[in-house]
């Protein structure tokens, strides 16, 4: 029996090198769906093999790696994914995201903006946003081609014939540079006007789906609507619970039997910066203890 | 007050020292060695070197122990400890011809060259407990005798030669061979990935999928013309040698179909084919393997495609265990996130509809009223 | 401008020269030629097996031919052979400048989607991206072919045979097509249903001035619909001329059987 000796970040050269070039094609093409050859990782597929390997093929001595899930550095899955990281190729990591330079990400844009030295992995189920639409695979990348995008209208009228407005939550569709349909990855819609724009580079990795796309910095990205019904980002009625703020996305808690619910900010990270620097909400525990970001070695 | 939830790395350093125990059970209790596993549980071991593409018995049996005895999940560490793997080159194709049979049946002729040789099979017995199997049983001794030395061709081969079988299709010569582990899957896919992809297939998705082809949704006829399980050789030619060397031996399982002709202006009719191969005994699955093989060749062949046997994106698609049970269990990662918008957006429904049933429910006497 | 109307008219739209198909030995579609004008309706009848359905999908590109060509004059004049298009050219023209009705409307349409999303996809495909015009035309098109408009947010599953088959209709007609492509458009309706859809059928098509090529089994409709009949036999054009012509003065032995076993005298 061979006792395994892994490389950095896991992955051997070769299939970093393979996934690189897809990554460069993919940023070539905005929003196109570039085939790659996803390899079994060891972690199951849906539980953010694609973004895995996407970082693992990116991943350089010196980046400081941020992982969140949910918009939370502290949930079980980002926690194992960024202790994969940590083991595999001993990167500094981070719960900052202004310190971070690689931020893997399961649902969730951080809520501080980022900046032209950072980039964003996204963790993506099903690529395809043509594909609850028409689930054949040759005929979604024929629709891609020749950008046949009729059936995506089709559902976004649908919306507004039966409840008066795009009723689509989550996973909102995009048209990238103008050209090709992209799913965000199951984001909320809140997020969507983040990707517009950005200075990060936006990387996408559908492990099991085997499939890389990207948003290269500043480039245009418009969520798609009519005319007579733009689109309109989720707004909450109340500001987070714990920190104020009004314009982050707020998670609902359920604090007991009785039907009692707070909102609070999905990026803790966000949250507990603000909290640090002075801004209190309805709930927060005072006194509120100051903490320096956690930033840790290997 | 409220505090977010923190201490998900310590959760998760309990969870697994308490699978570690759970996988141990009761101490007192003998621990199963990975030698048990592989002699006593040897069809668990084929079907996880099958599944995970990977042929070690050793490492299988590991897999199996580390996996509490969950198959698929024994297959999920095998292949992931297999991608990486460095790849020095493909061996040559194995002649399953010069197998060295331990069990060949045919149901298509009576008698055949070689003889039809039942081997360790469950067929025949009677599907009765067998309490004396609970503990301290010895087996009779096996029946034993010289080895022929009588060839035993394969009987598509013996169909093959009066042109009553298509040929099989022959590789050429330094041809490269596509590894569906190392490039990504598109379709229309050639024969040689699909195989690929059923070889690595769920048996119990291939078995229910074969199984439809048999109840009528895509079918064509099959006979089970030969299977066969024994050794081969396996022989990897390097060019620093010049020739080929082998490797060692590794058992096999093949299962030829036979199924309905296909005829045309050109060509005569003859039989066609479907194949399945599995590492180690896995009659079951490579049955299923070759009737699903046939049904995918509908294109092909000309057939008409329906039966959802025959669609190759839906069966390539969802045959992998590995990636369907990653993609059923992420079900239980958060998604407060999604569950949230998808709230929100419940909730504004929920108002607008009582909104404008409030409207419309008002008196037409009041609306007249306001007009 | 009088010249482009008369090249409008003057010039066949499509042209089919020596189409031929075969499966193996069997020959469904042997050298058939004809020219389709602007305006003019064609019926392909006979008997089924007789290859009028391979033709149908021979003119319309959905099937390589085995020999033989299509030609087809586009919308800015020039004329181009069918299997030369890109697939780009060839669906753009599928879904405007034609259009394809099928003898089950659940082939035609989507079955699951509203009727107005049903009737507005072509549109959104050709990039209209006003909620409220999209909505405006696919109300216009439901009354077109008298469909109520009170029905333009339920989905076809809920329409009765005829009411889907008028829905497939307004869903092609949409986009303003010149040539439309019917495969026995009357094949599975009750005769009194049948005769609402012809009479709908003949006056949309002198209206929007559409050349059909339509497929038949049914004297009757060609008989109602088309200008010019098409009889095929053992996947041969045997015998062609004016409707009226052909069904009242058949030549053929094989077009006389035909006309005397199904047309009453």
């Amino acid at each position: 029996m061979n006792a395994p000796a892994y490389n950095f970040a896991y992955l051997d050269e070769q299939t970093k090198r393979m996934i690189r070039r897809a990554i460069l094609k993919a940023i070539a093409i905005p929003g196109y769906q570039v085939p790659f050859a996803s390899r079994e990782m060891p972690m199951p597929y849906g539980w953010g093999t694609g973004g895995v390997q996407v970082t693992a093929a990116i991943l350089g001595p010196q980046d400081v790696l941020k992982v969140i899930d949910q918009g939370s550095d502290d949930t079980t899955n980002a926690i194992s994914i960024r202790k994969f990281f940590a083991k595999t190729a001993g990167v500094a990591t981070t719960t900052s995201t202004d310190e971070a330079t690689v931020i893997q990400t399961r649902h969730r844009i951080p809520e501080t903006s980022l900046h032209e030295n950072q980039v964003l992995v996204y963790q993506v189920p099903i690529p395809e946003p043509l594909r609850f639409l028409e689930p054949r695979e040759t005929e979604t990348r024929r629709m891609h081609a020749l950008a046949e995008y009729g059936l995506m209208h089709v559902k976004l009228y649908e919306d507004i014939a039966r409840f008066g407005h795009i009723a689509t939550a989550y996973a909102y569709p995009v048209k990238v540079n103008a050209r090709y349909v992209m799913d965000p990855s199951p984001t909320p819609k809140f997020d969507n006007p983040k990707m517009d724009n950005c200075p990060a580079l936006q990387l996408f990795g559908a492990g099991r789906e085997k499939r890389i796309y990207a948003i290269p910095p500043y480039t245009q990205v418009v969520s798609l609507d009519f005319e007579d019904h733009p689109f309109e980002p989720y707004r909450f009625n109340a500001p987070c619970a714990l920190c104020a703020a009004e314009n982050s996305y707020l998670d609902e808690i359920v604090t007991d039997d009785k039907g009692s619910r707070m909102f609070v900010c999905s990026d803790t990270d966000y949250c507990e910066g603000r909290q640090a620097a002075g801004h209190h909400g309805a709930l927060s525990a005072a006194p509120y203890k100051d903490k320096a970001p956690e930033t840790s070695n290997g | 007050m409220y505090v977010a939830v923190k201490g998900g790395e310590r959760a998760i350093e309990n969870a697994h020292r308490l699978l570690a125990n759970a996988r141990r059970g009761d101490q007192s209790v003998a621990e199963v060695s990975l030698d048990q596993i592989s002699e006593q549980l040897g069809l668990a071991v084929d079907r996880v070197m099958s599944e995970g593409s990977l042929y070690d018995r050793e490492l299988a049996a590991l897999a199996i122990k580390q996996a509490r005895g969950d198959l698929i999940e024994a297959i999920f560490l095998v292949r992931a400890f297999r991608a990486t793997l460095p790849r020095f080159g493909a061996s040559e194709p194995v002649d399953t011809g010069a197998m060295r049979v331990k069990r060949r049946v045919s149901s298509t002729f009576k008698d055949i060259p070689g003889g039809q040789i039942l081997g360790p099979t469950f067929d025949y017995t009677h599907r009765l407990l067998d309490p004396s199997l609970s503990q301290g049983f010895v087996p009779e001794a096996p029946a034993v005798a010289a080895a022929s030395t009588a060839p035993t061709p394969r009987v598509t081969d013996i169909l093959g030669r009066d042109g009553l079988i298509e040929t099989s299709p022959q590789a050429e010569d330094g041809a490269s061979v596509g590894d569906l582990t190392r490039e990504p899957l598109n379709f229309p896919a050639d024969r040689y990935l699909r195989l690929q992809n059923l070889a690595r297939g769920d048996e119990g998705f291939l078995l229910a999928m074969g199984y439809s082809t048999q109840r009528g949704y895509g079918r064509n006829h099959p006979f089970a013309g030969e299977i066969r399980f024994g050794e081969v050789e396996v022989e990897f030619a390097t060019e620093d040698v010049g020739f080929a060397v082998p490797l060692g031996s590794i058992e096999l399982t093949e299962c030829q179909m036979v199924n309905q002709f296909k005829g045309s202006a050109t060509e005569a009719p003859c039989f066609t084919r479907g194949y399945g191969l599995a590492f180690g005994q896995s009659e079951r699955k490579t049955m299923s393997m070759a009737l699903v093989d046939r049904a995918l060749r509908a294109r092909e062949l000309g057939e008409e495609v329906g039966a959802p046997a025959q669609d190759e994106e839906f069966v390539l698609s969802h045959s992998d265990n590995v990636q369907a049970t990653g993609f059923v269990e992420h079900l239980k990662l958060p998604h407060y996130v999604d569950f949230q918008s998808e709230l929100g957006l419940l909730r504004k429904l929920r108002k607008e509809f009582a909104e404008a049933s409030a409207e419309s429910n008002t008196p037409d006497t009041m609306k007249e009223a306001a007009e | 401008m009088a010249d482009q109307d008369l090249l409008e008219t003057d010039q066949p739209l499509l042209v089919a020269e020596s189409l031929s198909k075969s499966y193996g030995r069997i020959a469904a579609c042997r050298e058939v030629s004809f020219s389709l004008y602007p305006g003019e309706v064609l019926a392909i009848v006979g008997e089924s097996g007789s290859g009028k359905s391979t033709l149908l999908q021979l003119l319309s590109g959905q099937l390589a031919a085995s020999g033989g060509q299509v030609a087809y004059r586009m919308r800015d004049g020039v004329t181009r052979d069918l299997a030369a298009l890109g697939e780009a050219e060839r669906r753009l023209l599928f879904r405007t400048d034609w259009g394809f009705v099928h003898q089950d409307p659940a082939q035609g349409l989507r079955m699951a989607v509203s009727a107005g999303a049903n009737v507005g996809e072509r549109l959104m495909a050709v990039g209209w991206n006003h909620y409220g015009r999209i909505r405006e035309t696919a109300s216009d098109w439901l009354t077109r072919v008298e469909i109520d408009v009170a029905r333009i947010d339920d989905a076809p599953r809920t329409y009765s045979g005829g009411m889907r088959q008028r829905l497939q209709i307004a869903r092609n007609l949409v986009t303003g097509p010149r040539l439309v492509f019917m495969d026995e458009p009357t094949g599975g309706l009750d005769v009194s249903v049948q005769a609402r859809l012809l009479d709908l059928l003949r006056n949309l098509v002198a209206e929007l001035q559409l050349a059909v090529v339509i497929v038949t089994h049914d004297l009757a409709v060609a008989r109602l619909l088309s200008h010019r009949v098409m009889v095929m036999k053992g996947g041969r054009v045997i015998e062609t001329g004016l409707t009226d012509q052909v069904l009242d003065d058949p030549r053929e032995p094989y077009t006389q059987l035909l006309v005397s076993s199904i047309l009453p005298p």
